[in-house]
């Protein structure tokens, strides 16, 4: 689904990923940990395609697509989808005018018709409950006012509703109670198919007791320099990172 | 050339054309013109009021009043499903055929016609607000105006239906000086819907309006204007607010090479509240300028005045409010607001709110925000599959919907949602 290749990406002439390789295939949930400043949000930014960030080298195939030729919204209509480290506030856009216009949109880049006001709000009330949102959306505007949970629900109910191929969930458990935690983590269980898959972004092994993944893989100064089964993580948060580095160093 | 002969040339643009009969105090006003433009300049940009507003590039180009042979009124000029009392205009000339009073007992005719009759209102009213002697573009209208619309309502009555005034401007090198009077009487109310159409001949119009609004009646003055790239157009609002009454007005500007947009509002009685709003997308090399004047002559009055500006191309955007509270007018309540997006490095915006106010126990506020669209959040709307065009339109809808949501009839703030929604394609392309 998936395939990153000697992936090198910089922000202002400072290079952060430093040759990255990642393969993801249908049904797979990835973990990706790692120390502040490895390269984990980068990663995430470089995929979903924040312009502010230059690939200088590599290659990503997504379906078979090159992932990096294509624009952000072109990225959402073959099935890729963020969830933000900051979900953004947008005054005046009503979120659900943004929903129904982010639905139609991905529709229409498929080719489909646009989807039918009523099949859309029966949508809206199964995955608001899900996420545990219920009735908390309408009339507001996106994200604005949002509690930090509400926020991060809220990406996640997006996600629900787009129902994409492939999720990377960008530190979405930062800042979140263990209540919306466990709720978020809920939603990703109940979303994921034989089809799919996710990717999960970490700073901390909590989240992945309630989502289980299948590899787990530690990114260090913008490269993955261990990849192992859910274990790893455990041993990651009893040691911490820095063994991995001196790891590295007899490794070279 | 000294600037005097120039004025002179342009001037003599307008003589080519008899102006319209006038009788009694009406042509006691029309001398009053005469003389003002012998007397007064065109303004340069070393008038603070026009510091930003360049009319040289008008003064040195010929105008004619020139008449369409087949006239015709556009689909496109219409809001859908709303019913109204339509009065047209091309190029200055009333229409009768494309006009429709559905309003039985509507006063409701052309200026011309109500001049011709010595209408009470008219003779009373028309050029008694406005400062002619003073203001060269009001002169310049007062002089030569032909016609416009008259309309008087009675005493606690109510159209059934708005009144709705279509502009045409149609040809090349065509100019003309609409004159319009609205006259409510105690408890009376009206809503005018008005709008200006351009095409892409060059042009000059200068419109006034006059709008007496008595005691306990209350007006709605809502105007869009989709000018084209070399439509130059100049207007002046004149309102005068007796005690009780409301005076809403909303200006929506889509176009035009140069447009200057000036209302004044002499807020003459208590307990009255004032509402001017106005949104300007504008694209190109356009130029608008919007000038408002809020005068609270009285106590315990209200104001709130909220102008959006979307700036694109290599445009330019004026924004320059002012609210005065005189001396004795207590309890004012008077809100100012003026924000803009620039939308590119050579889109450009000068924006001057003004307070002035010399009573103490008000509560007044002004404020002017200046920003760039947000790149984070457009990159959140893209990244929820929509392109750059519909995320950008999405936030500019949003972003102007304030100064909308005054609109009351619902057919037309929508047309004018979607006038904004088809404008947010054009200022990307």
């Amino acid at each position: 689904m998936l395939s990153i290749k000697n992936l090198k990406a910089s922000i202002e002439d400072t290079e952060i990923l430093k040759g990255l390789d990642l393969e993801v295939k249908p049904g797979e949930i990835h973990a990706v940990m790692g120390p502040n400043g490895s390269g984990k949000s980068t990663l995430a930014s470089v995929l979903a395609g924040r312009e502010e960030y230059e690939v200088t080298e590599g290659d990503v195939k997504f379906n078979g697509k090159d992932l990096l030729d294509l624009e952000p919204n072109e990225r959402a209509g073959e099935g890729l989808f963020l969830a933000f480290q900051y979900p953004v506030e947008i005054p005046g856009v009503s979120n659900m005018n943004f929903l129904k216009q982010a639905i139609n949109s991905i529709r229409e880049y498929k080719g489909e018709d646009a989807i039918a006001a009523k099949e859309f709000l029966k949508k809206v009330k199964e995955k608001q409950d899900l996420v545990g949102l219920s009735g908390r959306l309408a009339n507001r505007s996106v994200n604005e006012g949002f509690s930090g949970g509400e926020k991060k629900r809220n990406e996640i109910f997006q996600m629900a509703m787009l129902d994409p191929k492939l999720a990377i969930l960008d530190e979405t458990d930062s800042g979140l109670d263990i209540d919306a935690l466990k709720t978020v983590a809920d939603g990703v269980n109940q979303l994921r198919t034989k089809d799919n898959a996710f990717i999960v972004i970490t700073h901390y092994q909590r989240l992945l007791d309630y989502i289980v993944p299948d590899v787990v893989h530690v990114l260090s100064d913008g490269k993955i320099v261990k990849s192992g089964p859910k274990e790893l993580a455990l041993e990651l948060e009893e040691k911490g990172y820095d063994w991995l580095k001196e790891d590295k160093g007899v490794n070279a | 050339m000294s600037t005097t002969s120039k004025k002179d040339k342009f001037i003599a643009n307008f003589m080519k054309n008899p102006v319209a009969d006038a009788i009694g105090q009406q042509q006691t006003v029309r001398e009053e013109a005469f003389q003002a433009l012998r007397e007064l300049e065109f303004p340069t940009l070393k008038d603070e009021a026009w510091k930003y507003t360049r009319v040289a590039g008008i003064l040195n180009k010929e105008f004619e009043v020139k008449e369409v042979e087949n006239p015709a009124l556009s689909e496109n000029y219409l809001i859908p499903d709303l019913k109204v009392n339509r009065l047209v205009f091309i190029n200055g000339k009333f229409q009768s055929e494309l006009s429709e009073v559905i309003d039985s007992d509507l006063d409701i005719k052309t200026t011309a016609q109500a001049r011709f009759e010595n209408h009470d209102a008219v003779g009373g009213y028309l050029g008694s607000l406005t400062n002619h002697k003073n203001e060269i573009f009001t002169a310049l209208n007062t002089a030569f105006n032909q016609t416009g619309a008259f309309v008087q309502i009675q005493k606690n009555k109510k159209p059934q239906f708005p009144v709705h005034i279509i502009d045409v401007t149609e040809g090349e090198g065509v100019t003309y000086q609409p004159r319009n009077l609205f006259v409510l009487e105690e408890g009376a109310e009206l809503d005018i819907i008005h709008t200006i159409e351009g095409d892409n001949g060059q042009s000059f119009t200068n419109l006034v309006n006059e709008f007496v609004v008595k005691e306990n009646a209350k007006a709605s003055y809502y105007q869009v204007q989709r000018n084209g790239e070399k439509n130059n157009h100049i207007q002046t609002t004149q309102v005068y607010q007796a005690k009780n009454s409301r005076f809403k007005t909303g200006t929506y500007t889509f176009g035009g090479k140069l447009v200057r947009n000036n209302v004044n509002i002499a807020v003459d009685g208590e307990n009255c509240e004032t509402i001017l709003n106005g949104a300007f997308l504008l694209n190109g090399k356009q130029h608008v300028d919007n000038h408002t004047f809020v005068d609270h002559l009285q106590p315990h009055c209200e104001s709130h005045e909220n102008y959006k500006g979307i700036i694109g191309g290599k445009a330019t955007g004026v924004f320059n409010g002012k609210v005065l509270v005189r001396p004795d007018s207590q309890k004012i309540n008077a809100f100012q607001s003026n924000q803009n997006i620039l939308l590119t490095e050579q889109a450009e915006i000068n924006s001057k709110p003004e307070l002035e106010i010399y009573a103490d126990d008000v509560k007044c506020s002004h404020g002017s925000t200046t920003g760039q669209m947000d790149e984070e959040a457009l990159f959140y709307l893209m990244s929820r599959g929509m392109t750059k065009g519909d995320a950008m339109g999405l936030m500019i809808q949003a972003f102007a919907a304030e100064s909308i949501d005054i609109v009351e009839i619902e057919p037309l703030k929508q047309w004018i949602e979607s006038l904004v929604e088809e404008r947010c394609k054009e200022i990307q392309d």
